[in-house]
């Protein structure tokens, strides 16, 4: 078999089972990728003794007899936001240089049980602050997809993981999810991001950005990987307090691509002023191929959208900013050095100066304003109200019989790297507008490749399924990617 | 439940300033270890005097990642306080971050109860002398994380910290401004220690550090107190200054007077009290400003995105509820009604439960020992076993006599030898068969000491010291009238003058007994003495 990188998660599962292929050679081929595509980025830290060494022990637990899991032998990347124990976990920050955790966060264990193997950590923004991966500590991920000459973002945060698995590097990757930081990324290179309800996958391990919003999820070739690869991340678990005791379906069995009768309901204030014109289509002909497979269509009102942007870049940065206290060099990552005389005060700020971008800055400072005395009940408090509001509009909708609602993944296609460099950073907020809704109201939402623009780039259409319903959703999904058919690949010039 | 002895409400302190009288008014909040072997929110062990850094799980490390999980105990343990404490518990509470940088608080912030804590309202009777007490109020229980210790004489260029405390649970509790004088304060915590340690659910020692008190004191003109006290408006109330992290009573007490005395100073001068943080220095004796209000972090609470609010079931509780123990408050009022013992003794007994439990198990072997049958249970110990009826108990003076015997002899003796009671050399059981002894007759009080003595310096059965020592009262009326008509006869003229005046018999029986060596039966004497006088 040839180009065995390029293989989606089901079909290297049932190559390994039928023994047309091992794991090791699934794995050497996506080592050869990824040492092939340094131009773009995507990891940052390789690991391929491990990879081997797991690719070994998944082969040989494959030829025992036992029914291995779905992911056993299946070369992923994980995301650098994922503790990896005796492997640099730095979350892309200059403040954690050298971070070698002394544990495995649980979803990246979860995925080791199941026999997946590690190729090494994957490039993203700063803390997950970002939606261009331009604030990574490691410079940005490139997009594999490319107009002319033109440079492209991968989106972010999970901008390494969608690069990888659009370039083929490895055949699925770990991302997570706070404003729209797996299905942003997932839209702009032309693949499948899914974020499961919040408590789906465990946190525990998982560097925190803002706490309440924070989800891991897949990113993936395709719908049925998101399916395998979603079931074998997720657990309850007893050390992440959030984590929902709910059982885990089996999501791959329940990709009957038959929506007959599903409702899909249509948002009216997902229609922003300036969209797009190809955007817009897109959600139209997204909106007919789920008609043509039996939905019945409806428009919806979710009246408090407009305010789910703004309430989101309150809540998130004063999470931030006081999940991000512990970075102070006392006990780990970077410290400054100090001159004579110089006290506790001078090595916090320093250390903090130094070890942190300047979009992590802005964002520990909003967090620390929107919280401080005076002004906590102006903002934050606001905020936690309009989250709730958020949160009533999906229920009423879901009440009134809504299965999963369509929009638009991202406003507009991959950008060109450095083009936001001098925007006001608002514009780069303003990625996430169709995604955030979503993490403040706790639901699963995945984004589908749907189509190309007319310079040829993919972009994607989100669906928003019910609370736990995961399978459900994928399920719709999975009928809209059968629908849309979208095949294409970047040309690889790498 | 019996019900609290009645009391009433003591004098504030007055202070004479250098104008006019002035009263203190202090609240506190008392910062209490939660008694659990783990962690509130990780598994460490809470072992005090381990290596440092010993104890220190990822999470109490704030490690990239980790996550805190509440400890079931810890809840427990608050919620038991609460009820000792006659307060409500909430069924909802919820934790927040307490956001502030400082190298022995990892995370960068505490995690706390700042707006929705375990227990509400609840109160404390501090006694302050027999028939005296204040009724305190307490406002509200939280738990909280304990940080770490920054060690900063070492080393001339570095400091170190030492992450064994970071993340130990604390309670902290929180009175109102019902506390009217330094030795209030000091009682204030006596009390509420005394019943934590009943509960089981803080160790109350101050030297490890395992309860401090922030202290708030203000000084009012007499009268203002009784108005904040109808409308609960502070504006009555002077200004107040906090004094932080007191570990010891005499410090407490010292830390008050002196900054009432401050206050009242500037506030004669025509100054204005700031309120601020300040800080007791015992070397000096003196309060000095730590920070003022305009310099106080701003703690950017909110609520703590890890965590789910904690919610618990009235029945959990109820089921806490069941297993309390009797507490010092009616521990000591069942002393005075089921013994017959004065407030004072009662007090003294019940001051921990070790000492009440010991008394306890005198009076109840006592009873064992005399012949009657109880006619009805008597509570036992802390336990539910019955020891005997009271209303037996009270008409033998069991209990008085127990008492006087284990707080007079047993405690003056354990001093002595600077022993505790849970070592005392001589059981109770063993006390209880000296009073039988003395109850029954066997031997006279006197006697009793010197048995007493033998018994806890020579680890002897008290019955078996009267036996083989013969130190048995003579009971024997013709012996005592054999020697009561030789004293007689020895001296006519104290014949003569006990006929004038009946009180000199008390001569003659002393006469009797030094010529039995004291083990004629007192009271036989007193009756065949009064006899032969012809009283």
């Amino acid at each position: 078999m040839s180009d065995l990188n390029k293989l989606t998660i089901a079909e290297a599962r049932d190559a390994l089972k039928k023994g047309d292929v091992t794991s090791v050679e699934l794995t050497e081929a996506c080592i050869g990728a990824i040492d092939a595509a340094g131009a773009l980025n995507a990891f940052v830290h390789k690991t391929p003794d491990i990879a081997l060494e797991r690719a070994k022990a998944a082969d040989a637990r494959l030829k025992s007899g036992e029914e291995a899991p779905a992911m056993c032998g299946i070369p992923v990347g994980i995301k650098d936001l994922f503790c990896t124990q005796g492997v640099e976990s730095q979350a892309a920050s200059g403040i954690l240089e050298g971070f070698k955790p002394e544990y495995e966060s649980t979803v990246s264990q979860n995925l080791i049980d199941a026999g997946a193997v590690m190729l090494g950590k994957l490039n993203m923004d700063e803390f997950a602050m970002g939606s261009s991966n331009e604030t990574s500590v490691y410079g940005n991920a490139v997009n594999p997809w490319k107009v002319d000459d033109r440079q492209l973002t991968p989106g972010g945060s999970s901008g390494g993981s969608a690069s990888a698995v659009a370039a083929d590097l490895c055949l699925a990757a770990t991302g997570t999810d706070t404003g729209g930081s797996i299905r942003q990324p997932a839209a702009l290179t032309g693949i499948t991001g899914i974020k499961p309800t919040y408590g789906r996958c465990s946190r525990w391990g998982i560097i925190a950005f803002a706490s309440s919003l924070d989800q891991a999820g897949p990113m993936t070739k395709n719908v049925r990987d998101a399916a395998i690869m979603l079931e074998a991340m997720c657990s309850h678990d007893p050390k992440d307090s959030t984590s929902a005791d709910i059982p885990v379906p089996n999501f791959e069995a329940m990709l009957t691509g038959d929506i007959k009768g599903k409702v899909i309901g249509i948002p009216k204030e997902y229609r922003m002023d300036g969209m797009p014109e190809e955007v817009e289509k897109l959600w139209a002909d997204g909106t007919a191929m789920l008609k043509d497979a039996g939905a019945r269509i409806i428009d919806i009102s979710l009246p408090h959208t407009k305010y789910a942007l703004p309430a989101y870049y309150v809540i998130a940065p004063a999470e931030a900013s006081s999940n991000l206290a512990r970075y102070d060099g006392v006990r780990y990552g970077h410290r400054a050095s100090l001159a004579k005389g110089e006290g506790i005060v001078d090595m916090y700020e320093k250390t903090r100066a130094e070890g942190f971008g300047h979009e992590v800055q802005r964002r520990v400072m909003v967090g620390t304003y929107v919280l401080s005395a005076g002004f906590y009940d102006a903002y934050y408090n606001r905020a936690r109200r309009v989250r709730a509001l958020i949160k009533r509009d999906f229920d009423e909708a879901f009440d009134q019989g809504v299965d999963a609602i369509l929009t638009p993944a991202t406003p507009g296609p991959a950008f060109g790297l450095g083009e936001m460099s001098e925007a006001d950073p608002v514009e780069m907020y303003l990625q996430d507008v169709f995604t955030v809704t979503v993490n403040l109201a706790g639901l699963p939402g995945i984004s589908v490749p749907a189509g190309l623009d007319k310079q040829g780039l993919p972009l994607g259409l989100q669906l928003i399924g019910r609370p736990w319903e995961e399978g459900d959703l994928l399920n719709v999904a999975y009928a809209l990617e059968g629908a849309a058919g979208f095949v294409s690949k970047p040309e690889k010039w790498w | 439940m019996l019900d609290h002895l009645a009391f009433e409400t003591p004098k504030p302190t007055v202070i004479a300033g250098a104008r006019e009288d002035w009263e203190l008014v202090i609240g506190m909040e008392v910062h209490a270890q939660v008694s659990s072997k783990a962690k509130l929110f990780s598994g460490a062990s809470t072992q005090f005097g381990a290596e440092p850094n010993a104890n220190v799980a990822f999470v109490d490390a704030a490690m990239p990642g980790m996550l805190p999980v509440i400890n079931e105990f810890c809840v427990e343990q608050a919620v038991r306080t609460g009820l000792g404490l006659k307060a409500e518990i909430n069924l909802f509470s919820a934790f927040d971050r307490k956001n502030y940088f400082y190298p022995d608080l990892p995370q960068g912030y505490q995690i706390s109860q700042l707006y929705h804590p375990i227990v509400g309202e609840g109160e404390i009777i501090v006694d302050m002398g027999p028939g005296i007490a204040r009724r305190v109020r307490i406002e509200r229980i939280h738990l909280e994380q304990d940080a770490g210790k920054s060690i900063h004489d070492m080393d001339p260029s570095m400091s170190f910290v030492d992450l064994n405390r970071t993340g130990v649970a604390l309670m902290e509790i929180v009175s109102r401004p019902d506390i009217r004088g330094p030795e209030e304060a000091a009682a204030y915590v006596t009390k509420l220690r005394q019943i934590l340690r009943y509960l089981g659910t803080c160790d109350g020692n101050m030297q490890n550090g395992n309860l401090r008190a922030d202290v708030n004191v203000s000084v009012c003109r007499p009268g203002q107190y009784e108005k904040y006290m109808e409308t609960q408006d502070f504006s009555h109330l002077g200004t107040r200054c906090e004094i932080k992290n007191m570990n010891s009573m005499r410090f407490i007490q010292a830390a008050i007077d002196y900054e009432a005395r401050r206050q009242i100073a500037i506030v004669e001068d025509g100054g204005e009290v700031v309120q601020e943080t300040r800080l007791y220095d015992p070397d000096k004796n003196e309060t000095r400003s730590m920070r003022s209000k305009e310099e106080a972090h701003d703690y950017r609470y909110f609520p703590c995105p890890d965590l789910l609010p904690l919610e618990i079931e009235q029945a959990w509780v109820d089921g806490i509820k069941a297993t309390l123990p009797e507490l010092p408050d009616e521990k000591k009022a069942r002393f005075v009604k089921d013994f017959g013992l004065s407030e004072y003794d009662a007090g003294v007994l019940t001051a921990d439960t070790t000492n009440a439990s010991f008394f306890e198990e005198v009076v109840g072997s006592t009873i064992g020992k005399l012949d009657e049958l109880p006619l009805s249970p008597v509570y036992a110990t802390t336990s539910d076993k019955p020891v005997g009826d009271f209303e037996s108990i009270q008409s033998r003076d069991l209990g008085k006599l127990s008492a006087n015997w284990v707080i007079n002899e047993l405690f003056g003796r354990l001093k002595k030898d600077d022993r505790d009671i849970a070592d005392s050399p001589i059981s109770p059981a063993r006390l209880g068969q000296i009073v039988a002894l003395i109850k029954k007759g066997d031997i006279s009080g006197k006697i009793g000491k010197d048995v007493f003595e033998i018994a806890y310096t020579q680890d002897r059965d008290p019955e078996e010291i009267v036996e083989t020592e013969g130190m048995k009262q003579v009971t024997d009326t013709g012996a005592i009238e054999t020697a009561v008509d030789e004293v007689i006869a020895a001296n006519p003229e104290q014949v003569e003058k006990a006929k004038q005046n009946p009180k000199l018999a008390g001569w003659f029986v002393g006469q009797v007994m030094k010529a039995t060596g004291g083990k004629a039966n007192p009271k036989a004497v007193n009756e065949i003495v009064a006899a032969k006088l012809g009283l």
